[in-house]
Protein backbone atom coordinates (compact mmCIF):
# COMPACT_ATOMS: atom_id res chain seq x y z
CA UNK A 1 0.00 0.00 0.00
CA UNK A 2 1.29 3.28 -0.83
CA UNK A 3 0.23 4.28 2.40
CA UNK A 4 2.74 2.37 3.83
CA UNK A 5 5.63 4.85 1.88
CA UNK A 6 4.20 8.29 3.50
CA UNK A 7 6.45 9.44 5.94
CA UNK A 8 5.49 10.31 9.50
CA UNK A 9 5.25 13.76 9.64
CA UNK A 10 0.94 14.16 9.44
CA UNK A 11 -0.89 16.86 10.08
CA UNK A 12 -0.89 17.62 13.77
CA UNK A 13 -4.44 17.49 15.19
CA UNK A 14 -3.01 17.77 19.07
CA UNK A 15 -5.20 19.83 21.24
CA UNK A 16 -2.72 22.02 22.00
CA UNK A 17 -1.71 22.42 18.60
CA UNK A 18 -5.15 23.46 17.64
CA UNK A 19 -5.25 26.09 20.42
CA UNK A 20 -1.61 27.63 19.40
CA UNK A 21 -2.63 27.43 15.71
CA UNK A 22 -6.40 28.89 16.61
CA UNK A 23 -4.62 32.62 16.93
CA UNK A 24 -2.61 32.84 14.16
CA UNK A 25 -4.28 30.24 11.60
CA UNK A 26 -5.59 31.18 8.22
CA UNK A 27 -9.09 31.87 8.08
CA UNK A 28 -10.59 30.76 4.83
CA UNK A 29 -14.02 30.94 5.66
CA UNK A 30 -16.39 31.57 3.26
CA UNK A 31 -19.90 32.76 4.11
CA UNK A 32 -20.35 31.93 8.02
CA UNK A 33 -23.84 32.49 8.09
CA UNK A 34 -24.95 29.38 7.19
CA UNK A 35 -26.48 27.50 9.55
CA UNK A 36 -25.98 23.94 11.06
CA UNK A 37 -29.30 23.36 9.83
CA UNK A 38 -28.48 24.41 6.66
CA UNK A 39 -25.67 22.49 6.23
CA UNK A 40 -27.18 19.25 7.80
CA UNK A 41 -30.13 19.72 4.77
CA UNK A 42 -26.95 20.30 1.93
CA UNK A 43 -24.65 17.76 3.35
CA UNK A 44 -25.88 14.93 1.01
CA UNK A 45 -25.63 17.67 -2.12
CA UNK A 46 -22.32 19.31 -0.88
CA UNK A 47 -20.24 15.64 -0.85
CA UNK A 48 -22.23 13.22 -2.84
CA UNK A 49 -21.16 11.22 -5.62
CA UNK A 50 -21.81 7.44 -6.50
CA UNK A 51 -22.26 5.90 -4.05
CA UNK A 52 -24.33 7.83 -2.52
CA UNK A 53 -22.54 7.81 0.99
CA UNK A 54 -18.65 7.15 0.78
CA UNK A 55 -17.94 8.70 4.21
CA UNK A 56 -19.73 6.62 6.91
CA UNK A 57 -21.44 9.09 9.19
CA UNK A 58 -20.51 7.52 12.17
CA UNK A 59 -16.82 7.78 11.46
CA UNK A 60 -15.19 10.47 13.05
CA UNK A 61 -12.44 10.39 10.82
CA UNK A 62 -14.98 11.40 7.70
CA UNK A 63 -17.23 13.14 9.44
CA UNK A 64 -16.83 16.65 7.80
CA UNK A 65 -14.61 19.09 10.53
CA UNK A 66 -15.16 22.30 11.00
CA UNK A 67 -11.34 22.78 10.69
CA UNK A 68 -8.79 20.77 9.29
CA UNK A 69 -4.99 21.28 9.03
CA UNK A 70 -3.09 20.44 6.11
CA UNK A 71 -0.19 19.35 8.05
CA UNK A 72 3.22 19.92 7.35
CA UNK A 73 6.09 19.18 4.79
CA UNK A 74 5.08 16.57 2.08
CA UNK A 75 2.35 15.48 3.46
CA UNK A 76 1.48 19.14 3.69
CA UNK A 77 1.32 20.07 0.18
CA UNK A 78 -0.51 16.54 -0.79
CA UNK A 79 -3.37 17.59 1.58
CA UNK A 80 -3.12 20.51 -0.05
CA UNK A 81 -4.04 18.96 -3.41
CA UNK A 82 -6.08 17.04 -1.75
CA UNK A 83 -8.41 19.84 -1.02
CA UNK A 84 -8.49 21.55 -3.74
CA UNK A 85 -9.66 18.21 -5.80
CA UNK A 86 -12.36 17.83 -3.15
CA UNK A 87 -13.63 21.27 -3.84
CA UNK A 88 -13.19 20.49 -8.04
CA UNK A 89 -14.80 16.69 -7.55
CA UNK A 90 -17.93 18.27 -5.69
CA UNK A 91 -18.56 20.96 -7.77
CA UNK A 92 -18.75 18.80 -11.03
CA UNK A 93 -20.64 16.08 -9.14
CA UNK A 94 -23.31 18.58 -7.96
CA UNK A 95 -23.65 20.17 -11.75
CA UNK A 96 -23.66 16.81 -13.43
CA UNK A 97 -26.65 15.78 -10.99
CA UNK A 98 -29.13 18.04 -12.66
CA UNK A 99 -27.35 19.66 -16.12
CA UNK A 100 -28.25 23.18 -16.61
CA UNK A 101 -30.85 23.36 -19.74
CA UNK A 102 -29.40 23.03 -23.37
CA UNK A 103 -26.81 21.36 -22.16
CA UNK A 104 -24.68 20.26 -25.95
CA UNK A 105 -23.86 16.65 -25.68
CA UNK A 106 -20.43 17.50 -26.05
CA UNK A 107 -21.00 19.70 -23.18
CA UNK A 108 -22.39 16.88 -21.14
CA UNK A 109 -19.94 14.45 -21.78
CA UNK A 110 -17.31 16.56 -21.02
CA UNK A 111 -18.37 17.99 -17.90
CA UNK A 112 -19.19 14.25 -16.49
CA UNK A 113 -15.69 13.31 -17.67
CA UNK A 114 -13.94 16.39 -15.71
CA UNK A 115 -16.17 14.62 -13.25
CA UNK A 116 -14.59 11.35 -13.21
CA UNK A 117 -11.21 12.52 -13.29
CA UNK A 118 -11.49 14.83 -10.07
CA UNK A 119 -13.22 12.03 -8.60
CA UNK A 120 -10.08 9.99 -9.32
CA UNK A 121 -7.73 12.21 -8.44
CA UNK A 122 -9.64 12.86 -4.92
CA UNK A 123 -10.15 9.20 -3.87
CA UNK A 124 -5.94 8.85 -5.43
CA UNK A 125 -5.04 10.96 -2.34
CA UNK A 126 -7.18 9.97 0.30
CA UNK A 127 -6.59 6.71 -0.53
CA UNK A 128 -2.41 7.31 -1.05
CA UNK A 129 -2.69 9.54 2.32
CA UNK A 130 -4.46 7.22 4.19
CA UNK A 131 -4.53 8.33 7.81
CA UNK A 132 -2.87 11.51 6.96
CA UNK A 133 -5.32 12.55 5.03
CA UNK A 134 -7.60 15.78 6.21
CA UNK A 135 -11.33 14.55 6.59
CA UNK A 136 -14.05 15.38 4.02
CA UNK A 137 -14.52 19.44 3.44
CA UNK A 138 -17.96 21.15 3.43
CA UNK A 139 -18.49 23.37 0.68
CA UNK A 140 -20.44 26.41 0.16
CA UNK A 141 -21.28 26.96 -3.74
CA UNK A 142 -24.73 28.96 -2.65
CA UNK A 143 -22.93 32.06 -5.53
CA UNK A 144 -22.98 29.59 -7.77
CA UNK A 145 -26.42 29.62 -10.35
CA UNK A 146 -26.76 25.43 -11.25
CA UNK A 147 -28.79 26.31 -14.02
CA UNK A 148 -27.00 28.83 -15.95
CA UNK A 149 -24.66 27.41 -18.38
CA UNK A 150 -22.62 30.78 -18.17
CA UNK A 151 -21.98 30.33 -14.34
CA UNK A 152 -21.16 26.75 -14.24
CA UNK A 153 -19.10 27.13 -17.40
CA UNK A 154 -17.43 30.25 -15.68
CA UNK A 155 -16.76 28.60 -12.31
CA UNK A 156 -15.54 25.51 -14.11
CA UNK A 157 -13.15 27.58 -16.17
CA UNK A 158 -11.81 29.68 -12.51
CA UNK A 159 -11.72 26.15 -10.54
CA UNK A 160 -9.50 25.22 -13.47
CA UNK A 161 -6.85 27.64 -13.89
CA UNK A 162 -6.88 27.88 -10.25
CA UNK A 163 -6.14 24.01 -10.01
CA UNK A 164 -3.56 24.66 -12.80
CA UNK A 165 -1.91 27.66 -10.94
CA UNK A 166 -1.82 25.87 -7.43
CA UNK A 167 0.22 22.48 -8.81
CA UNK A 168 2.72 24.80 -11.17
CA UNK A 169 3.31 27.08 -7.66
CA UNK A 170 3.67 23.71 -5.36
CA UNK A 171 5.68 21.66 -7.18
CA UNK A 172 8.65 23.61 -5.64
CA UNK A 173 7.34 22.96 -2.37
CA UNK A 174 7.99 19.51 -2.83
CA UNK A 175 10.91 17.34 -1.45
CA UNK A 176 10.05 13.54 -2.52
CA UNK A 177 10.67 13.29 -6.51
CA UNK A 178 7.82 10.56 -6.74
CA UNK A 179 5.32 12.47 -4.83
CA UNK A 180 6.23 15.50 -7.66
CA UNK A 181 5.85 13.17 -10.21
CA UNK A 182 2.34 12.60 -9.35
CA UNK A 183 1.95 16.22 -8.99
CA UNK A 184 3.03 16.35 -12.79
CA UNK A 185 0.52 13.94 -13.79
CA UNK A 186 -2.39 15.37 -12.57
CA UNK A 187 -1.30 19.35 -13.48
CA UNK A 188 -1.37 18.56 -17.18
CA UNK A 189 -4.36 16.86 -17.02
CA UNK A 190 -5.86 19.88 -14.94
CA UNK A 191 -4.29 22.00 -17.71
CA UNK A 192 -6.40 19.99 -20.67
CA UNK A 193 -9.53 20.22 -18.43
CA UNK A 194 -8.87 24.22 -18.61
CA UNK A 195 -8.49 24.52 -22.38
CA UNK A 196 -11.78 22.19 -22.81
CA UNK A 197 -13.83 24.17 -20.82
CA UNK A 198 -12.16 27.66 -22.31
CA UNK A 199 -12.91 26.42 -25.55
CA UNK A 200 -16.45 25.52 -24.43
CA UNK A 201 -17.26 29.17 -23.32
CA UNK A 202 -15.32 30.96 -25.96
CA UNK A 203 -13.75 29.07 -28.60
CA UNK A 204 -9.75 29.70 -29.33
CA UNK A 205 -9.14 31.16 -25.40
CA UNK A 206 -7.68 27.68 -24.50
CA UNK A 207 -4.36 29.64 -23.55
CA UNK A 208 -5.18 33.16 -24.05
CA UNK A 209 -3.24 36.06 -22.50
CA UNK A 210 -5.33 36.19 -19.34
CA UNK A 211 -3.41 32.49 -18.53
CA UNK A 212 -0.48 32.73 -20.28
CA UNK A 213 2.53 35.55 -20.00
CA UNK A 214 4.72 37.11 -22.69
CA UNK A 215 7.60 34.62 -21.84
CA UNK A 216 4.66 31.57 -22.43
CA UNK A 217 4.49 30.58 -18.85
CA UNK A 218 1.30 29.60 -17.21
CA UNK A 219 0.07 31.11 -13.97
CA UNK A 220 1.45 29.93 -10.82
CA UNK A 221 0.33 30.67 -7.28
CA UNK A 222 1.52 29.88 -3.80
CA UNK A 223 -0.91 28.13 -1.77
CA UNK A 224 -2.22 30.97 0.77
CA UNK A 225 -3.39 32.78 -2.56
CA UNK A 226 -4.83 29.92 -3.52
CA UNK A 227 -6.74 29.03 -0.27
CA UNK A 228 -7.60 32.42 -0.01
CA UNK A 229 -9.77 32.32 -4.02
CA UNK A 230 -10.53 29.03 -3.16
CA UNK A 231 -12.25 30.12 0.25
CA UNK A 232 -14.98 31.60 -1.07
CA UNK A 233 -16.77 27.76 -2.18
CA UNK A 234 -15.28 25.94 1.46
CA UNK A 235 -16.91 26.01 4.62
CA UNK A 236 -14.43 24.63 6.63
CA UNK A 237 -11.58 26.12 7.83
CA UNK A 238 -8.19 25.48 6.34
CA UNK A 239 -5.15 25.56 8.49
CA UNK A 240 -2.37 26.43 6.18
CA UNK A 241 0.52 27.99 8.48
CA UNK A 242 2.64 24.53 8.54
CA UNK A 243 3.19 24.06 4.76
CA UNK A 244 6.40 24.66 3.56
CA UNK A 245 7.58 27.81 2.09
CA UNK A 246 10.35 26.86 -0.60
CA UNK B 1 13.75 23.89 -1.88
CA UNK B 2 15.03 23.37 1.84
CA UNK B 3 18.76 24.29 1.51
CA UNK B 4 19.57 22.66 4.76
CA UNK B 5 18.00 19.76 4.10
CA UNK B 6 19.33 19.05 0.98
CA UNK B 7 22.91 19.33 2.72
CA UNK B 8 22.05 17.13 5.32
CA UNK B 9 20.80 14.82 3.13
CA UNK B 10 24.17 14.77 1.11
CA UNK B 11 26.23 14.21 4.70
CA UNK B 12 24.06 11.37 5.34
CA UNK B 13 26.08 9.60 1.95
CA UNK B 14 29.26 11.90 2.02
CA UNK B 15 30.22 13.12 5.71
CA UNK B 16 32.61 15.17 4.26
CA UNK B 17 30.75 17.12 2.28
CA UNK B 18 31.07 20.12 4.06
CA UNK B 19 35.39 19.38 4.31
CA UNK B 20 35.00 19.16 0.34
CA UNK B 21 32.97 22.46 -0.07
CA UNK B 22 36.40 24.36 0.27
CA UNK B 23 36.82 24.01 3.67
CA UNK B 24 34.31 26.57 4.29
CA UNK B 25 32.17 24.62 6.38
CA UNK B 26 30.75 27.90 8.12
CA UNK B 27 30.05 30.05 5.73
CA UNK B 28 28.02 26.69 3.93
CA UNK B 29 26.16 26.31 7.27
CA UNK B 30 25.93 30.26 7.26
CA UNK B 31 24.28 30.54 3.67
CA UNK B 32 22.09 27.85 4.47
CA UNK B 33 20.31 29.11 7.65
CA UNK B 34 20.26 32.22 5.57
CA UNK B 35 18.97 30.42 2.43
CA UNK B 36 15.54 32.20 2.85
CA UNK B 37 16.85 35.51 3.19
CA UNK B 38 18.96 35.22 0.19
CA UNK B 39 17.33 36.31 -3.33
CA UNK B 40 15.40 33.32 -4.26
CA UNK B 41 17.33 33.31 -7.70
CA UNK B 42 21.02 33.66 -6.26
CA UNK B 43 20.30 30.64 -4.01
CA UNK B 44 20.24 27.52 -6.70
CA UNK B 45 23.41 29.25 -7.81
CA UNK B 46 25.15 29.65 -5.28
CA UNK B 47 24.02 25.99 -4.15
CA UNK B 48 25.44 24.96 -7.66
CA UNK B 49 28.32 26.53 -7.18
CA UNK B 50 29.51 25.30 -4.34
CA UNK B 51 28.61 21.91 -4.88
CA UNK B 52 30.82 22.07 -8.51
CA UNK B 53 33.69 22.94 -6.25
CA UNK B 54 32.90 20.10 -3.97
CA UNK B 55 32.67 17.33 -6.61
CA UNK B 56 34.46 18.78 -8.97
CA UNK B 57 31.29 18.68 -11.72
CA UNK B 58 28.65 21.58 -12.29
CA UNK B 59 25.24 20.39 -9.82
CA UNK B 60 24.07 22.78 -12.32
CA UNK B 61 24.84 20.54 -15.50
CA UNK B 62 21.99 18.53 -15.17
CA UNK B 63 20.24 21.09 -15.11
CA UNK B 64 21.43 22.71 -18.37
CA UNK B 65 21.07 19.67 -20.09
CA UNK B 66 17.67 19.04 -19.18
CA UNK B 67 17.01 22.62 -20.19
CA UNK B 68 19.15 22.05 -23.55
CA UNK B 69 16.75 18.84 -24.28
CA UNK B 70 13.92 21.15 -23.74
CA UNK B 71 15.12 23.72 -25.77
CA UNK B 72 15.63 20.87 -28.91
CA UNK B 73 11.79 20.28 -28.36
CA UNK B 74 11.05 23.54 -28.39
CA UNK B 75 12.97 24.26 -31.13
CA UNK B 76 11.15 21.30 -33.38
CA UNK B 77 7.73 22.66 -32.19
CA UNK B 78 8.60 26.24 -33.04
CA UNK B 79 9.85 25.81 -36.53
CA UNK B 80 7.06 23.20 -37.00
CA UNK B 81 4.52 26.20 -36.40
CA UNK B 82 6.47 28.44 -37.84
CA UNK B 83 6.80 26.62 -41.25
CA UNK B 84 3.01 25.60 -41.11
CA UNK B 85 1.98 29.11 -40.57
CA UNK B 86 3.82 30.38 -44.03
CA UNK B 87 2.80 27.70 -46.26
CA UNK B 88 -0.03 29.12 -48.10
CA UNK B 89 -3.24 27.34 -48.24
CA UNK B 90 -2.60 25.18 -45.32
CA UNK B 91 -4.07 26.56 -42.28
CA UNK B 92 -7.97 27.65 -42.75
CA UNK B 93 -8.16 31.08 -42.05
CA UNK B 94 -10.31 32.12 -39.27
CA UNK B 95 -10.20 30.26 -35.55
CA UNK B 96 -7.70 27.53 -36.82
CA UNK B 97 -5.22 30.02 -38.02
CA UNK B 98 -5.27 32.05 -34.78
CA UNK B 99 -4.92 28.85 -32.82
CA UNK B 100 -2.24 27.82 -34.28
CA UNK B 101 -0.59 31.69 -34.17
CA UNK B 102 -1.13 31.07 -30.80
CA UNK B 103 0.52 28.11 -30.39
CA UNK B 104 3.41 29.00 -32.59
CA UNK B 105 4.30 32.47 -30.36
CA UNK B 106 4.04 30.47 -27.49
CA UNK B 107 6.83 27.74 -28.77
CA UNK B 108 8.92 30.60 -30.02
CA UNK B 109 8.59 32.48 -26.48
CA UNK B 110 10.01 29.37 -24.82
CA UNK B 111 12.85 28.85 -27.22
CA UNK B 112 13.94 32.10 -25.90
CA UNK B 113 13.40 31.70 -22.41
CA UNK B 114 15.48 28.57 -22.33
CA UNK B 115 18.39 29.78 -24.22
CA UNK B 116 18.01 32.59 -21.75
CA UNK B 117 17.96 30.27 -18.55
CA UNK B 118 20.71 28.12 -20.02
CA UNK B 119 22.62 31.56 -20.96
CA UNK B 120 22.15 32.67 -16.72
CA UNK B 121 23.16 29.67 -15.68
CA UNK B 122 26.16 29.59 -17.07
CA UNK B 123 25.68 27.32 -19.84
CA UNK B 124 25.71 26.96 -23.32
CA UNK B 125 22.36 26.82 -25.51
CA UNK B 126 22.48 24.17 -28.25
CA UNK B 127 22.14 25.25 -31.43
CA UNK B 128 19.05 24.49 -33.15
CA UNK B 129 19.14 21.43 -35.70
CA UNK B 130 17.97 20.86 -39.36
CA UNK B 131 14.49 19.49 -39.15
CA UNK B 132 13.02 17.10 -41.63
CA UNK B 133 9.10 17.37 -40.55
CA UNK B 134 8.65 13.89 -42.75
CA UNK B 135 10.57 11.99 -40.49
CA UNK B 136 12.89 11.02 -43.05
CA UNK B 137 15.95 12.08 -40.89
CA UNK B 138 16.94 14.50 -44.13
CA UNK B 139 15.68 12.33 -46.67
CA UNK B 140 12.89 14.83 -47.67
CA UNK B 141 10.67 11.92 -48.16
CA UNK B 142 10.09 10.18 -45.11
CA UNK B 143 6.81 8.93 -44.06
CA UNK B 144 4.84 12.32 -43.36
CA UNK B 145 5.77 13.72 -46.52
CA UNK B 146 3.02 16.42 -47.96
CA UNK B 147 2.95 17.35 -44.17
CA UNK B 148 2.58 21.33 -45.01
CA UNK B 149 0.70 20.57 -47.69
CA UNK B 150 -1.88 18.09 -45.83
CA UNK B 151 -4.02 19.76 -42.89
CA UNK B 152 -4.93 16.84 -41.75
CA UNK B 153 -1.43 15.13 -41.55
CA UNK B 154 -0.29 18.89 -40.33
CA UNK B 155 -2.76 18.18 -37.11
CA UNK B 156 -2.45 14.85 -36.20
CA UNK B 157 1.80 15.64 -36.16
CA UNK B 158 0.54 18.82 -34.74
CA UNK B 159 -1.25 16.67 -31.98
CA UNK B 160 1.30 13.82 -31.43
CA UNK B 161 4.03 17.00 -31.20
CA UNK B 162 1.87 18.88 -28.09
CA UNK B 163 1.05 15.71 -26.43
CA UNK B 164 4.86 14.40 -26.56
CA UNK B 165 6.21 17.35 -25.17
CA UNK B 166 3.62 17.34 -22.40
CA UNK B 167 5.00 13.58 -21.23
CA UNK B 168 8.27 14.89 -22.06
CA UNK B 169 8.32 17.98 -19.64
CA UNK B 170 7.20 15.65 -17.11
CA UNK B 171 9.57 13.22 -17.28
CA UNK B 172 12.44 15.50 -16.42
CA UNK B 173 10.44 17.61 -13.58
CA UNK B 174 12.56 15.33 -11.17
CA UNK B 175 15.70 16.47 -12.69
CA UNK B 176 15.37 19.53 -11.26
CA UNK B 177 13.85 19.64 -8.05
CA UNK B 178 17.04 21.13 -6.97
CA UNK B 179 16.01 24.36 -8.50
CA UNK B 180 12.77 26.20 -7.41
CA UNK B 181 13.55 28.54 -10.18
CA UNK B 182 13.93 26.24 -12.88
CA UNK B 183 11.61 23.36 -12.07
CA UNK B 184 8.48 26.22 -11.59
CA UNK B 185 9.39 27.44 -14.89
CA UNK B 186 9.45 23.88 -16.26
CA UNK B 187 6.42 23.15 -14.84
CA UNK B 188 4.91 26.64 -16.36
CA UNK B 189 5.96 25.43 -19.99
CA UNK B 190 4.27 21.98 -19.23
CA UNK B 191 0.68 22.80 -18.49
CA UNK B 192 1.01 25.27 -21.26
CA UNK B 193 2.03 22.51 -23.77
CA UNK B 194 -0.90 20.21 -22.19
CA UNK B 195 -3.21 23.55 -23.17
CA UNK B 196 -2.19 23.13 -26.87
CA UNK B 197 -2.34 19.48 -26.85
CA UNK B 198 -6.18 19.61 -25.59
CA UNK B 199 -7.29 22.19 -28.03
CA UNK B 200 -5.44 20.52 -31.03
CA UNK B 201 -7.19 17.37 -30.35
CA UNK B 202 -10.53 19.64 -30.50
CA UNK B 203 -9.93 20.87 -33.11
CA UNK B 204 -9.50 17.10 -34.95
CA UNK B 205 -12.69 16.15 -32.37
CA UNK B 206 -14.81 18.51 -35.02
CA UNK B 207 -13.22 17.38 -37.70
CA UNK B 208 -15.06 13.66 -38.32
CA UNK B 209 -14.38 13.41 -41.77
CA UNK B 210 -10.91 13.68 -41.70
CA UNK B 211 -9.63 10.66 -42.71
CA UNK B 212 -6.54 10.60 -40.10
CA UNK B 213 -9.13 10.99 -37.17
CA UNK B 214 -9.72 7.63 -35.77
CA UNK B 215 -12.71 7.48 -33.29
CA UNK B 216 -13.38 10.64 -31.18
CA UNK B 217 -10.34 12.95 -29.86
CA UNK B 218 -10.95 14.22 -26.72
CA UNK B 219 -9.05 16.92 -25.01
CA UNK B 220 -7.60 13.80 -22.89
CA UNK B 221 -5.71 10.70 -23.45
CA UNK B 222 -7.75 7.72 -22.99
CA UNK B 223 -6.05 4.69 -23.11
CA UNK B 224 -3.12 4.45 -25.48
CA UNK B 225 -5.63 5.64 -28.08
CA UNK B 226 -3.17 8.20 -30.47
CA UNK B 227 -6.94 8.58 -32.58
CA UNK B 228 -4.64 9.10 -35.55
CA UNK B 229 -4.81 6.74 -37.94
CA UNK B 230 -1.19 5.27 -38.27
CA UNK B 231 1.18 3.29 -35.82
CA UNK B 232 4.13 5.91 -36.50
CA UNK B 233 3.11 7.94 -33.51
CA UNK B 234 2.44 4.93 -31.45
CA UNK B 235 5.57 5.53 -29.12
CA UNK B 236 4.55 8.40 -27.95
CA UNK B 237 0.91 6.95 -26.67
CA UNK B 238 2.12 3.62 -25.17
CA UNK B 239 2.33 3.43 -21.20
CA UNK B 240 -0.69 5.95 -20.94
CA UNK B 241 -3.21 3.15 -20.48
CA UNK B 242 -1.43 2.81 -17.08
CA UNK B 243 -4.21 2.89 -14.08
CA UNK B 244 -2.21 2.19 -10.98
CA UNK B 245 -0.86 4.71 -9.48
CA UNK B 246 1.61 5.28 -6.88
CA UNK B 247 0.24 1.58 -6.15
CA UNK B 248 -2.68 2.69 -5.66
CA UNK B 249 -5.31 0.77 -8.52
CA UNK B 250 -7.88 3.68 -9.72
CA UNK B 251 -10.22 1.58 -11.64
CA UNK B 252 -12.96 1.34 -8.99
CA UNK B 253 -11.03 3.46 -6.38
CA UNK B 254 -13.16 3.30 -2.85
CA UNK B 255 -16.23 2.17 -4.73
CA UNK B 256 -16.58 4.78 -7.18
CA UNK B 257 -17.77 3.80 -10.96
CA UNK B 258 -14.45 4.60 -12.43
CA UNK B 259 -13.50 2.62 -15.25
CA UNK B 260 -10.47 2.21 -17.21
CA UNK B 261 -10.99 4.93 -19.62
CA UNK B 262 -11.63 7.49 -16.89
CA UNK B 263 -8.32 5.87 -14.57
CA UNK B 264 -6.09 6.55 -17.76
CA UNK B 265 -7.54 9.47 -18.88
CA UNK B 266 -6.96 11.38 -14.97
CA UNK B 267 -3.22 10.86 -15.29
CA UNK B 268 -1.10 11.53 -17.59
CA UNK B 269 2.16 9.60 -17.97
CA UNK B 270 6.25 10.73 -18.28
CA UNK B 271 8.46 9.72 -20.98
CA UNK B 272 11.76 9.59 -20.35
CA UNK B 273 14.51 11.25 -22.45
CA UNK B 274 15.38 8.23 -24.68
CA UNK B 275 11.84 7.64 -25.14
CA UNK B 276 11.66 11.13 -26.56
CA UNK B 277 14.91 11.33 -28.90
CA UNK B 278 13.73 7.95 -30.55
CA UNK B 279 10.42 9.36 -30.52
CA UNK B 280 12.13 12.94 -32.30
CA UNK B 281 14.89 10.89 -33.97
CA UNK B 282 13.55 11.24 -37.82
CA UNK B 283 13.19 14.74 -37.16
CA UNK B 284 16.45 15.66 -36.68
CA UNK B 285 18.84 15.95 -39.96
Amino acid sequence: MAEQKLPDVGPDTSPETRHLSRRKFFTYAGLSAVTAATLAACQKDLRGGQPSAPYAQDDPHNKPANTVNLGSGDIGILNYAYALEQLEAAFYIRVTSSLYAGATSKEKMYLEDIRDHEIAHREFFKTALGKKAIGPLLFDFSSINFSSRASVLGTAKAFEDLGVSAYNGAGELIQNADYLLLAGKIVSVEARHAAAIRDLLNYGSFADATVVDNNGLDVYRKPAEVLSIAGTYIETKIIANNLPTS
Amino acid sequence: MNLQHVLTEIEKIDPEVYDRLDGRRQAVKSLATAGGKIALAAVPLALGSLLSKAYGQPATGQIINVLNFALTLEYLEAEFYNTGLASAGLIPSGEDRMAFETIALHENEHVQFLKAAITQLGGMPVAKPTFDFTAGDGSGMGPLAGVFANYSLFLAVSQTFEDTGVLAYKGQAANLISSNEILRAALRIHSVEARHAAHVREIRSRRQSDPLVVGMPQPWITGNQSNIATNLVQPSYNGEENTVQAGVQIVGINGFAIDGNDASEAFDEPLSKEQVLMIVDPFIV
